[in-house]
């Protein structure tokens, strides 16, 4: 019943199996984790290496987290994406805050993809999660081994010096850190055990944890000069266009008549991708010199292909692919599934069962994918941003016929990440066009072939139902969820079995697997193979949670209404912490109980019961963010107006409660959750497209909108302070959004509406539908 | 071949008449704070300054503005501290960043229009500038530190 995705990459990404180093070698302080199989000296080998490398008293590159140079300037190596989340800020500033570092002499440096960094991965809102004991302890680690080599220095014993300031201190006299490096042979090592217990600092003894800073990545986003992976050039380059064909599974090219693009001045040709990896069939690039060339160019070249069968599947199908699905008891995975609840339910006086539904939603991330790849040297190198380096390597190795360990993924900024690129499919086109023409080649998409090409969050349907006792007591829960799997789909290592045996994708269920005690309770997951014949179903900013508690939180208020019960009261009647609902520790501590704590505190703070005008209501919705593993205790009322002439719903202002334990960098947190929050405003009311015919209808602003400065309701935001372990931020704001907004209308106005986005049309027909 | 001012400079470019001014900027000119979004003038991503009025250059054939006074992002201030660019920083507005280049140079004409610019001003003249993280509090926050102290430097002026 754990999810084992978040439990599980926790656990890989903790130091045991490892041993760190604390190693002195010339100018610098190299601390990291070596792998067991490499083993210290490996790792001191390669660390060796890099140094020799590099000319005496330039800057030392440690191999691994970080290092600290004769001058005294920490490096902080970031593994993870920067999309918007300052990131690398967070990450430095526990290293630095356990290190007792002036943050003034703290960089940050965003690295390209390598073996030894282990997984790369940022999504799941968990790279603070994640990363918080690794950097911790590595910043206490070397804190240590300073303060040992600083009081020999200094010629004090190592218990009566402090490090602070980056400085060792004892009785008055201190050694700064760099001058440690400078003269003191730092050799200290530490066993996996050693760091496991390596204490880190009390909450009460942090000085930059909890603080706010600029972030580093800011500067460069206000001045034009960050650089994103459509921003990378190479001497040499050529420009490619593709041409997206009709389907994403099956295409095969018949033919290309590029007659018409030989009149374009700069226009190279055009060539079939042969892509051995399967992630890119029947794709056909426009070579040109440039990309106003290859642009033009494209648009006048005619492919014809023999599509896939997907080219008759439309978003209709597809749901009813699911329906189908969940009205056959047999088939899918059970993450919870408590005897008894078919007999709640078929026994109970009372009881409600109802429907829920999502349409396709696009990503949309302004920077449309594009990948420069070329090869040198023997490596072949891919210039994007990227969230998922570790998932896409194997593949484009596959694709390449080449082996990994030749191909390396140049980091940049990303223009939005919101889980499209944690799908790296872009990069294998790219890199199979340089391939193919021999030359560096940047595969630039346009937004109506980045919007084809894109990983949608799939088309939902959920059935939920809910049994009461004689005495009003809730018996049993019962809710089914079916969509397509982005985990099945594009890494099934991925996913954990169900209570049932059956694998299951936690992306694609997290949210219905919920705190609330409510007797007997099944949760059902199925897989719709329709959806994933038809397009690639991908991760999308709060992923399953962004559903399932469409589902989940407007059913709550539903049944609280059945129960003739005010919704907050009913909800925390069922957050009582019991049984499974305990939480446990590290990361769930409190369980429940906390998530009842960020609901009441929303409820005092919006003065909930209060009178409304006319046509506006107040809708709470409370969830747990992305998953058990990992819970963001998360809640939101939303008050909205609700024009009952033309059904159009205004947000008026969105109050969110959260608790997501220990905050690292209070400014950039609150950032996160205005931009979750507003994300799922947006397809709360404004997102959604249908697939017809095997593609997206919508490729374009023009008719796909999104939420805009004149949409943008007050947004307060409240985080209840706490010193639990610090859990994830950029996902959990979105996830109760649209329920309170849904609440809110049936608050507003008695209209229920089910499926999202909201309509106006299904407001009207709601309202038509009470009279 | 089209000649305009870029940022103060005079400049002269191959790229075909008919080419977007955005590529021309980006790919040609090698100056790429200026991003491309959507192609079709809906996102705001590509906004630059022709003759001081917010221009989407993604829809803007070069031809069209042949001798014209064009200013992107890199040209806003000589050393990157445009008021807004300031209130940017202090406030933390970007987040992935991506779209910030063009809000800002929607925000600059705005803030020439409406040197107190009321929310509606700011709905009206920002609503086509998409910001896909979806940083619009922090931008109306920032528009209106800027506005107040850009007012502040005239009245001293």
């Amino acid at each position: 019943m754990i999810s084992l995705s978040a439990h599980g990459l926790r656990s890989s990404a903790d130091p045991s199996r490892r041993s760190f180093l604390v190693t002195m070698l010339g100018a610098g302080v190299m601390l990291g984790y070596a792998k067991s199989t490499f083993g210290a000296a490996d790792a001191a080998m390669r660390a060796m290496s890099t140094q020799t490398a590099r000319s005496a008293g330039d800057l030392f590159e440690p191999t691994i987290w970080y290092g600290i140079d004769a001058g005294g300037t920490v490096t902080v190596n970031i593994i993870r994406a920067e999309m918007g989340q300052h990131v690398g800020t967070a990450l430095a500033r526990i290293v630095a805050d356990e290190l007792e570092a002036d943050w003034n002499k703290v960089k940050i440096v965003t690295v390209d993809t390598d073996p030894k960094w282990g997984m790369m991965v940022t999504g799941g809102s968990w790279s603070v999660w994640q990363s918080f004991p690794l950097l911790s302890r590595a910043g206490a680690a070397g804190r240590i081994a300073l303060i040992e080599e600083g009081a020999k220095l200094l010629g004090a014993s190592p218990q009566a010096c402090t490090a602070r300031d980056h400085a060792v201190h004892a009785g008055g006299r201190s050694i700064a850190y760099g001058d440690i490096v400078a003269r003191g042979k730092l050799g200290r090592t530490f066993t996996s055990e050693e760091l496991e217990k390596m204490p880190i600092k009390a909450a009460d003894k942090r000085r930059l944890i909890g603080r706010n800073i600029l972030a580093q990545d800011i500067p460069s986003k206000v001045d034009g000069k960050g650089r994103y992976g459509l921003d990378a050039v190479v001497e040499g380059m050529v420009y490619a266009r593709p041409k997206v064909p009709p389907t994403r599974y099956q295409s095969k090219v018949q033919s290309i008549d590029d007659s018409a693009a030989k009149r374009v001045p700069g226009y190279l040709k055009s060539l079939a991708l042969d892509d051995p990896s399967g992630t890119a069939p029947g794709w056909v690039m426009v070579y040109a010199e440039t990309f106003i060339a290859a642009n033009k160019a494209a648009d006048l070249v005619k492919v014809e292909w023999s599509s896939g069968k997907a080219a008759t599947i439309s978003e209709a199908d597809i749901q009813k692919r699911s329906a189908d699905l969940i009205a056959d008891p047999k088939g899918g995975s059970t993450l919870v599934d408590d005897p008894g609840v078919d007999a709640a339910l078929t026994s109970a006086k009372k009881k409600i069962e109802r429907t829920y539904t999502t349409s396709t939603v696009m990503h949309f991330a302004l920077e449309p994918v594009n990948a420069l790849a070329f090869e040198k040297d023997g490596i072949f190198e891919i210039h994007t941003g990227n969230q998922w380096q570790t998932l896409i390597l194997p593949t484009l190795a596959k694709a390449l016929g080449r082996g990994q360990d030749t191909i390396v993924l140049r980091s940049y900024l990303l223009g939005g990440g919101f889980g499209r690129r944690l799908d790296g499919d872009y990069t294998v086109p790219a890199a199979l066009a340089a391939k193919a023409f021999g030359k560096p080649v940047k595969m630039v998409c346009t937004r109506a072939d980045d919007m084809r090409f894109d990983c949608p969050r799939s088309a939902s349907v959920q059935v939920v139902r809910m049994a009461w006792g004689d005495d009003g007591r809730v018996t049993a829960m019962d809710h089914h969820a079916a969509a397509g799997w982005p985990t099945g789909v594009m890494a099934p290592f991925f996913m954990p079995k169900g209570v049932n045996g059956v694998p299951y994708d936690p992306f694609a269920s997290e949210g219905a697997n919920h705190w609330y005690t409510v007797g007997a309770q099944r949760v059902r997951v199925l897989r719709n193979d329709l959806a994933e014949e038809t397009f690639r179903p991908g991760w999308l900013r709060s992923v399953g949670a962004g559903w399932t508690n469409w589902a989940v939180e407007s059913f709550m208020d539903e049944a609280a209404s059945a129960a003739g019960a005010d919704p907050v009261k009913f909800r925390l009647g069922m957050l009582d912490g019991a049984g499974r609902n305990a939480g446990s520790a590290p990361n769930s501590v409190g369980g429940a109980h906390r998530q009842a704590a960020v609901l009441a505190r929303l409820a005092q703070k919006v003065e909930w019961g209060k009178p409304m005008p006319k046509d506006v209501g107040l809708g709470i919705a409370t969830t747990f963010g992305q998953e058990r593993a990992m819970p963001t205790w998360t809640a939101c009322a939303a008050r909205v107006h609700v024009d009952r002439t033309t059904g159009h719903v205004t947000a008026q202002k969105l109050t969110l409660v959260i608790d997501a334990g220990t905050i690292i960098h209070p400014d950039s947190a609150e950032a996160q959750v205005e931009g979750a929050a507003l994300w799922g405003l947006s397809m709360a009311l404004r997102e959604g497209t249908e697939f017809v015919n095997g593609q997206p209808k919508d490729t374009n602003l023009n008719s796909n909108p999104v939420l805009r400065m004149s949409d943008i309701p007050e947004v307060e935001i409240e985080f209840l302070p706490s010193t639990e372990v610090p859990t994830g931020l950029g996902e959990p704001a979105t996830t109760p959004v649209a329920p309170a907004i849904a609440n809110a209308i049936f608050a507003a106005t008695g209209a229920r509406v089910r499926h999202l986005p909201i309509r106006p049309q299904a407001i009207l027909d709601a309202l038509a539908h009470q009279t | 071949m089209t000649t305009f001012k870029l940022n103060g400079r005079t400049v002269s470019v191959q790229s075909p008449d008919d080419a977007p001014l955005l590529c021309v900027i980006r790919d040609e000119l090698g100056l790429t704070g200026t991003k491309f979004g959507c192609g079709i003038g809906f996102c705001g991503a590509c906004t630059v300054h022709v003759e001081g009025r917010a221009t989407r250059s993604c829809i803007t054939p070069v031809n069209a503005i042949a001798g014209a006074d064009v200013t992107t992002i890199e040209g806003l201030d000589p050393n990157g501290k445009h008021p807004l660019q300031t209130a940017w920083l202090e406030l933390q507005v970007p987040q992935c960043g991506y779209c910030q280049p063009g809000q800002i140079m929607q925000a600059a004409t705005l803030l020439k229009d409406f040197p107190n610019p009321t929310d509606q001003d700011i709905n009206a003249v920002m609503a086509g500038s998409v910001c896909r993280c979806m940083t619009y509090i922090r931008i109306r926050k920032a528009i209106k530190l800027a506005a107040a102290r850009m007012r502040g430097e005239t009245a001293h002026d």
